[in-house]
């Protein structure tokens, strides 16, 4: 639209980006050792400290290392991951609304874990596994479904009806699941809910090893794709200008997206407003490049859970409130700050 | 709604023969659906002692009182319920010239829930009168919430930013009860609320219920006239002599009034303020005076009709009657969005 050459030209990182993007790295570590310190067990900063190097007591290292690290790698890489695949959503359907949940990621894979949770004999300690697994079908099949429902065959994807699409997917999940929920046990309807409600359940690295992949990979890829992003939020007219393959590249955001959101649901629970709050607060940060505006949101992203788990973790001690409640708690307001200021 | 606008004159005729005939036919068919609600049941009770139950009552009888007691003012709420549901929707639909406006969409629903979830953690023992009013005054203040926020930005009350501080604000005060429910345990026997359902509703909540949503509907057939003319738009409404603020502001509290009152009642049930009014729309044409008391009657229709389908599901267990008519409300959503995905 400004008269950028498309494809090609390369774009430098401005430096206006590259110090946002440092100041939120600041800003995670100091929420990783703040983190750190909280919890049931409080341990003092330079406890902390010498643990890591090594020199803490056999307890110390065991929550440390066992319990408390591996949930806050775990919240900062769900973070990350739902706020670029919520990023490439806005990207997509050019609409600030667009999030994970709307595409019924959260609904579909919410659905497994209870139909799972309902049918299966209660036998947390082998389930537990299979879970995201399980929560990732869930998610990729909800997405196809809105996918296959919002395209057209004439006019392609439209973005209003591909979100109208979500909506009504979802919404059509949720009756089924509380259909579903009201037959559970008590017992057992604790931890669907829990998990739907967004915690950091998976305190386990073998959970950081099950979503690191798939961040590592679909992270930079999203990047490596960040021009044609730039050109479909531009606008139809922009998009059709390139011709075909901008349907065939949207299909493959659309997956990375998905399969971004899914892995990080299937651990994290559905955390919603993270993909919405994280493009957002980003967007307003470095601008709607989405060079600069892709790992800006992951960093957003995974500041905001990180930050959300850890007052969750404090809030309410012993007990622990799901990281997803924190986040709807600090991302709404802002949300409607944001509607309030804007002018359109 | 474009369209609507561009090709109105056609679509402008008034069809008071057809209206009539619809109204007439639509309250006969209410009345016999009313009469199979008494009838049907898990207790298999004769004709005869249905109709003894009710003109002449005996309440020795166990017959009598399930009738008098549990279906009558079942199926009545229902048919009232309805009515208030659909005539909120219809004139939320008019009134935002939002083809996809609904009850939920005002926060009406989360606001209740939030209260419920308070009053069922705080209060246990709390009388149904004062949770009625109680939760009806959460609705209140979700709708405050979504309207004030919605309101306050630069260019007024637009469908999109009423659409978008009704999803955040939802969002916020689901999160709100969900940390309560899942804190204090009490999830389960909210679930049984926000699946929505006609089958505890005890003449007390009736009576509570009935002077605000008969007012309330009073109010609407007045207002229909004004709700007509802001559905034309805010130019042509200030142009033919409508006094727009006003105008909204009483649709707004009417709309307040009856979801309120319904959701009070019977949890927060979607869609038949969506699907309702369109079919409404489709068979009167745009007039709202013609409208809204069609939408009154068909909504009554869906709900009786709808809960006594919920009974026949899974005898004896009662399906979720806010499930069953999102299964007939998500495909109808679907269409609209492939309808009006092309102009939104």
């Amino acid at each position: 639209m400004n008269g950028e050459p498309f494809p090609g030209s390369s774009h430098r990182m401005p430096i206006r980006g590259i110090a946002v993007c440092a100041v939120l790295g600041v800003l995670i570590i100091i929420a990783f050792i703040v983190s750190m310190n909280t919890g049931f067990t409080r341990l003092p900063p330079l406890d902390v400290i010498k643990t890591l190097f090594g020199a803490g007591t056999a307890k110390q290292q065991i929550i440390l290392f066992d319990f408390r690290l591996p949930r806050i790698v775990i919240s900062v890489l769900v973070g990350a991951g739902l706020a670029v695949s919520g990023c490439i959503m806005q990207g997509l359907s050019r609409n600030g609304l667009a999030d994970p949940g709307i595409l019924g990621i959260n609904a579909g894979a919410g659905l497994m874990v209870v139909l799972f949770v309902a049918f299966y004999p209660a036998n947390t300690a082998s389930s537990i596994f299979l879970l995201p697994f399980l929560a990732l079908v869930g998610a990729g099949l909800a997405a196809a479904l809105v996918y296959a429902l919002a395209y057209q065959k004439h006019t392609g994807l439209s973005r209003t009806r591909l979100v109208l699409t979500g909506i009504a997917v979802a919404a059509g999940i949720h009756a089924a699941m509380i259909v579903l929920t009201l037959r559970i046990d008590p017992q057992k309807y604790q931890f669907v809910s829990v998990w739907l409600a967004g915690s950091i359940w998976g305190t386990n690295w073998k959970f950081v090893a099950a979503l690191l992949p798939w961040i590592l990979v679909l992270l930079p890829y999203a990047i490596y794709k960040s021009q044609i992003l730039n050109v479909i939020s531009l606008g139809d007219q922009m998009a059709a200008g390139l011709g075909a393959s901008v349907e065939k590249e949207r299909l493959r955001l659309l997956a990375v997206s998905v399969g971004l959101a899914g892995s990080c649901v299937a651990v994290g629970g559905g955390i919603g407003f993270v993909g919405l709050i994280g493009p957002h607060l980003a967007r307003r940060l470095v601008g709607p490049k989405h060079q600069v505006l892709l790992p800006a949101s992951a960093l957003a992203g995974g500041l905001l859970v990180i930050v959300a788990d850890t007052l969750a973790r404090w809030i309410m001690q012993p007990s622990e409130l799901p990281a997803g409640i924190v986040v709807a708690v600090i991302g709404a307001p802002y949300f409607l700050y944001l509607l309030v200021k804007s002018k359109e | 709604m474009m369209t609507t606008a561009a090709s109105s004159e056609p679509k402008l005729r008034s069809r008071p023969a057809a209206a009539a005939f619809i109204m007439f036919g639509g309250i006969a068919l209410l009345a016999l659906g009313i009469i199979l609600s008494v009838s049907y049941g898990a207790a298999n009770i004769k004709p005869a002692a249905v109709w003894q139950a009710v003109f002449s009552y005996n309440p020795e009888l166990t017959e009598h009182q399930i009738v008098r007691e549990l279906r009558l003012p079942r199926a009545l709420a229902g048919a009232l319920v309805g009515a208030c549901f659909a005539v909120a929707g219809a004139i939320m639909q008019g009134m935002t010239r939002n083809p996809l406006a609904d009850p939920g969409l005002l926060g009406i629903n989360a606001g209740a829930g939030l209260v419920l979830a308070v009053c069922f953690a705080f209060f246990p023992g709390l009388p149904f009168l004062k949770l009625i009013l109680l939760s009806f005054l959460g609705a209140a203040v979700g709708a405050a919430l979504v309207y004030g926020f919605g309101s306050l930005a630069g260019k007024g009350l637009t469908p999109v930013r009423l659409a978008l501080a009704g999803a955040t604000v939802s969002a916020l005060l689901t999160a709100i009860s969900e940390g309560i429910a899942i804190y204090f345990r009490i999830g389960q026997d909210l679930a049984f609320w926000h699946a929505g359902g006609v089958a505890g509703v005890k003449w007390t909540q009736l009576r509570v219920m009935f002077p605000w949503a008969a007012g309330a509907l009073a109010a609407a057939l007045l207002l229909s006239r004004s709700v007509t003319l802001l559905s034309l738009g805010e130019e042509v409404a200030t142009g033919l002599g409508g006094r727009t603020a006003m105008a909204k502001l009483g649709c707004a509290a009417v709309v307040l009034v009856l979801a309120g009152a319904a959701v009070s009642a019977v949890g927060p049930i979607g869609f038949v303020g969506l699907v309702i009014p369109h079919i409404a729309r489709y068979f009167v044409g745009v007039d709202y005076r013609r409208i809204i008391p069609v939408s009154a009657i068909f909504g009554g229709l869906l709900m009786v009709f709808a809960d006594i389908g919920a009974r026949m599901v899974h005898p004896p267990y009662e399906t979720p009657i806010g499930a069953l008519i999102a299964l007939i409300g998500v495909p109808f959503f679907l269409y609209l969005a492939r309808r009006e995905g092309r102009e939104l």
